[in-house]
């Protein structure tokens, strides 16, 4: 039994240390936002935030977050997430949306540590996050525009 | 059965003809065949929409949302009619069963005519494949981008005749006459009295009208969503991690499954040890299931938890029967396509003129001979189904784009009914053609038979996904053009050769192979609009052992790059800019020619081109593609790296979709079809060798990331003809203008894809 901190509530999982946090929310429990995409690091889709930086979770065993506080989707709050939600929903950026979970928590990390990026900030943040619907253009935007939000 | 076959193998007239006339039901598609279930505080005014006492305007999806836009565009078409207050418009999927939520778009639309060609035998046969699409069982699919001009009509007909049922309604209530009552905003209002009421309000009594015999559609003019760059309908549940696809589903008591499917094309289960998996924790049965609808041989463990599953899966010693296609490689089979060319045509698509006069004639002929790999889908969400099946009836949870197909193909798997199949149809976390497949869902039926009544969720991993998938097909195509004593061009011929998707998807859902000549191995190469002397356009179809399936855009993907870099090799040829070549051979569609002046002044085509801020040279390539009704023009700017990658800074995309019913969905899936087809211009490959496909995870399989992605423009032309297809017209051009624009940087032509520089 390990104690997990998600969203800031103690949930308790029984998985074994090696399971990787993505399946422990996904199966154990039941936070479906965080998605699957590759498994392997590669594309983003399962980025949570481990004490507020972007962290793939289909690759971090839940035995490294003891003591950890973990946001998914669903907990993701506060001025820059207001303010990247809304401009996600000015721009209407998603498609799918299968990949947007991910694209969400890799923007607010990025916003969070640099309130200004500009567009190589935004390459080096985001090309780890891919979107097979090829929302780029309007992710880039969108990122300019929480910025422009936040500052107010 | 066989009718069906021949009817999708891309012959519809007759296949519409064996129908019959007399089984033909009456025109209308307003009222569903079977009765709607009763909701008393939302009656349904018809088989499409239902108001609620709370104002709600619950408008039905006979299609699945996978990224493309559709719902929002389709409930537009609707609320527009009903002049409901966009606000209150909800969405409820429709039950796969009824034929009034058939498509009655895709099959016309596989005829094998030159759409230019609008003579009887195009009509008529149009008109009898659009009526055998009513009858038909099984026709609520999602694809070919057919959805928003399948629904124009139907949709707003509904919308129309539930606005008539509620002005009814009003008009008995306040007993004045119907023509002094107006509608606005979700409400009736007669202005001389002063009264009004909302559509909530006058809901039950309008849902107890007489249907309406005719209704009187929108002038353009009256739309006041039609042609609105409103927000996708479903956003906000995308931003917070309650959007539902399929791999989201989480069914009371759910075990998941995990599978290892035969790597050899065409192999089977030979040996497994299973013991040390079946010690292992969470473990409830490992087991294996044979090839079914596309779905290879495979080796199922089931577990309590999705990484218990994936785990042991692992632990699982297998051993496979390799089969007749031990020896395959994909190169090699595209050797052999090259070398069937050597030998026949195949089937004529379009012939005008005597090509081999003029050929013989020439005074100067130029040749070329093109290539194109196989090419994955790569959805985001990996495919997955979920299925419960208890006591003789099942409950499937499926991310599909074919949800008509499913409760026959499931049943058959459980040996029950289809009655007793009930689909609830998720979001896709994209579809690209993928999920026009059978092989998963029915591979979930199959494990679920084998779990006692207890719901699994069948997930693939990214490798089987990419390894398993229906692929877009190789292609070899050599073509020819001649010029004339004049040095005008006076011949021009292309002749192809690849499987057939189509044949091999009908044999996926129907068990028998489909038969005849398959318009999608040639869209893109005889469907152009450019006018030649003389041309003749063939393929060959070359059956294969690589499952092939629909690609975003499908022939056209392949065809359109083929078509329009040889254009640009006469061009060359002709020392004509190619964009004026272009517009020359345009001359009598002014449509076409309107877009590409356009899209001349918008790219700044012709004008100098400054580098960027790393003082690399750029250059500009152009390529037109008429697919799916819309006309798109793109111009690339690229640039070539001294370590010869490919670099495309800005596209810009002028298009012509008739009706844009949402000019801000349109451009996202402008923008989206352009870094699709960009992705695979670049990198996509999938190789076959030893009968194995090669790729395995978005490490060998690239897609564009974001610091690859360029700046996109887009331009919609002003239109009122009747919608046209969006989701796929975005993709075809992109490939062939980066490679026009290598060309012009380098004076290296690329005829193969993904392009790269020797
Ligand atoms: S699933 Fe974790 S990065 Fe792709
Ligand atoms: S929105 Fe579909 S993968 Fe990004």
């Amino acid at each position: 039994m390990i104690t997990l901190n998600i969203n800031g509530q103690a949930v308790q999982v029984e998985a074994t240390d090696d399971t990787p946090l993505l399946w422990v929310l996904r199966g154990e429990v039941g936070l479906t936002g965080t998605k699957f995409g590759c498994g392997m690091a590669l594309c983003g889709a399962c980025t949570v935030h481990i004490d507020g930086q972007a962290t793939r979770s289909c690759i971090m065993p839940i035995s490294a977050l003891a003591g950890k506080q973990i946001t998914t989707i669903e907990g993701l709050q506060g001025p820059v997430a207001d303010a990247v939600r809304a401009a996600w929903t000015e721009i209407d950026v998603v498609q799918c949306g299968y990949c947007q979970s991910g694209q969400l928590m890799s923007a607010c990390a990025l916003l969070q540590n640099n309130p200004q990026p500009n567009d190589a900030d935004i390459d080096g943040a985001m090309s780890g996050n891919i979107c097979r619907c090829g929302t780029y253009p309007r992710i880039r935007q969108a990122i300019h525009k929480a910025a422009e939000i936040k500052r107010g | 059965m066989k009718r069906r076959h021949f009817l999708l193998g891309g012959v519809g007239a007759i296949g519409a003809l064996l129908v019959g006339w007399s089984a033909l039901p009456p025109k209308q598609r307003l009222q569903a065949t079977e009765p709607l279930e009763n909701m008393p505080y939302r009656p349904a005014l018809n088989g499409w929409v239902r108001i609620g006492s709370n104002n709600t305007v619950t408008i039905t999806m006979a299609h699945v949302e996978m990224g493309q836009g559709t719902h929002t565009g389709l409930a537009m078409m609707l609320a527009d009619e009903l002049d409901a207050d966009w606000a209150q418009v909800r969405l409820i999927q429709a039950p796969p069963g009824d034929k009034i939520y058939n498509n009655l778009s895709l099959l016309p639309d596989g005829l094998p005519f030159h759409p230019d060609d609008m003579g009887m035998l195009h009509r008529g046969a149009n008109w009898m494949t659009t009526k055998a699409s009513r009858l038909l069982p099984g026709l609520m699919l999602t694809g070919g981008s057919s959805s928003i001009k399948d629904q124009w009509q139907p949709l707003r007909e509904a919308g129309a005749s539930a606005r008539l049922m509620l002005l009814a309604a009003a008009a008995k209530q306040w007993k004045v006459p119907v023509t002094e009552c107006s509608t606005a905003n979700s409400k009736v209002t007669h202005a001389a009295s002063g009264r009004s009421a909302s559509y909530g309000e006058l809901a039950v009594s309008a849902s107890k009208q007489a249907l309406p015999k005719s209704v009187t559609l929108k002038t353009p003019d009256a739309f006041k969503l039609i042609g609105q760059p409103l927000k996708r309908i479903e956003a906000a549940s995308k931003l917070n991690g309650t959007a539902q696809f399929g791999i989201d589903i989480r069914a009371p008591g759910m075990l998941y499954a995990s599978v290892t499917m035969c790597p050899v094309l065409g192999g089977r289960f030979k040996s497994m040890d299973a013991s040390k998996a079946q010690a292992m924790p969470g473990v409830k049965k490992v087991f294996t299931t044979e090839a079914a609808a596309g779905a290879p041989p495979a080796v199922v463990v089931i577990a309590t938890q999705p990484w218990q599953a994936l785990q042991a899966l692992k632990a699982v010693q297998i051993e496979w029967d390799e089969g007749e296609n031990a020896n395959f490689s994909s190169a090699a089979f595209i050797d052999s396509l090259a070398q069937s060319l050597d030998q026949d045509d195949g089937y004529n698509y379009y012939e005008q003129g005597n090509v081999s006069q003029a050929l013989s004639k020439a005074t100067k002929r130029i040749k070329a001979e093109y290539r194109v790999p196989y090419l994955a889908h790569a959805t985001m969400e990996p495919m997955n189904c979920t299925v419960r099946f208890k006591e003789g009836e099942a409950m499937v949870w499926a991310p599909t784009q074919i949800p008509g197909m499913v409760p026959r193909l499931v049943a058959d798997v459980l040996g029950i009914d289809s009655d007793k199949v009930q689909l609830h149809i998720t979001l896709l976390g994209g579809g690209f053609g993928r999920r026009l497949e059978p092989d998963f869902f029915v591979q979930a039926a199959q494990i679920a038979k084998e779990a006692n009544g207890v719901p699994v969720q069948t997930f693939w991993t990214r490798e089987q996904d990419m390894q398993h998938d229906k692929y877009r097909p190789a292609c070899v195509a050599r073509l020819e053009a001649g010029f004339d004593d004049k040095g005008q061009l006076s011949a021009w011929q292309a002749r192809s050769a690849g499987q057939s998707v189509t044949h091999q998807i009908v044999e996926r859902l129907f068990g028998s192979s489909g038969m005849g000549p398959d318009k999608t191995t040639a869209e893109g190469a005889y469907d152009t609009a450019y006018a030649f002397p003389s041309s003749r356009i063939s393929h060959q179809i070359v059956p294969g052992p690589v499952p092939v399936g629909y690609w975003r855009s499908v022939g056209w993907s392949h065809q359109g790059f083929i078509t329009e870099s040889f254009m640009d090799e006469v061009a060359a040829e002709l020392k004509q800019d190619p964009l004026a070549l272009r517009l020359a051979l345009l001359a009598e569609h002014p449509e076409h020619v309107e877009l590409l002046k356009r899209l001349a002044e918008l790219s700044g085509w012709g004008q100098p081109i400054t580098p960027g801020a790393d003082g690399v040279a750029r250059a500009r390539g152009v390529a037109l593609v008429r697919s799916f009704g819309s006309i798109v023009g793109q111009v690339a700017e690229v640039s070539v790296a001294a370590d010869k990658r490919i670099r495309v800074h800005k596209v810009t995309c002028v298009l012509n979709c008739g009706t844009a019913i949402n000019p801000n969905l349109v451009r996202q899936q402008v923008e989206s079809g352009i870094i699709f087809g960009l992705s695979a211009a670049l990198y996509g490959e999938i190789k076959i060798e030893k009968g194995r496909v090669l790729q395995n995870n978005f490490y060998d399989y690239l897609p564009i990331r974001m610091n690859e992605s360029p700046e996109i423009v887009v331009e919609i032309m002003p239109s009122q003809a009747p919608p046209e297809g969006m989701g796929e017209p975005g993709t075809p051009p992109i490939a062939p203008a980066v490679a026009n624009a290598v060309f012009t940087l380098t004076g290296q032509r690329l005829r193969s894809l993904p392009l790269k520089l020797a």
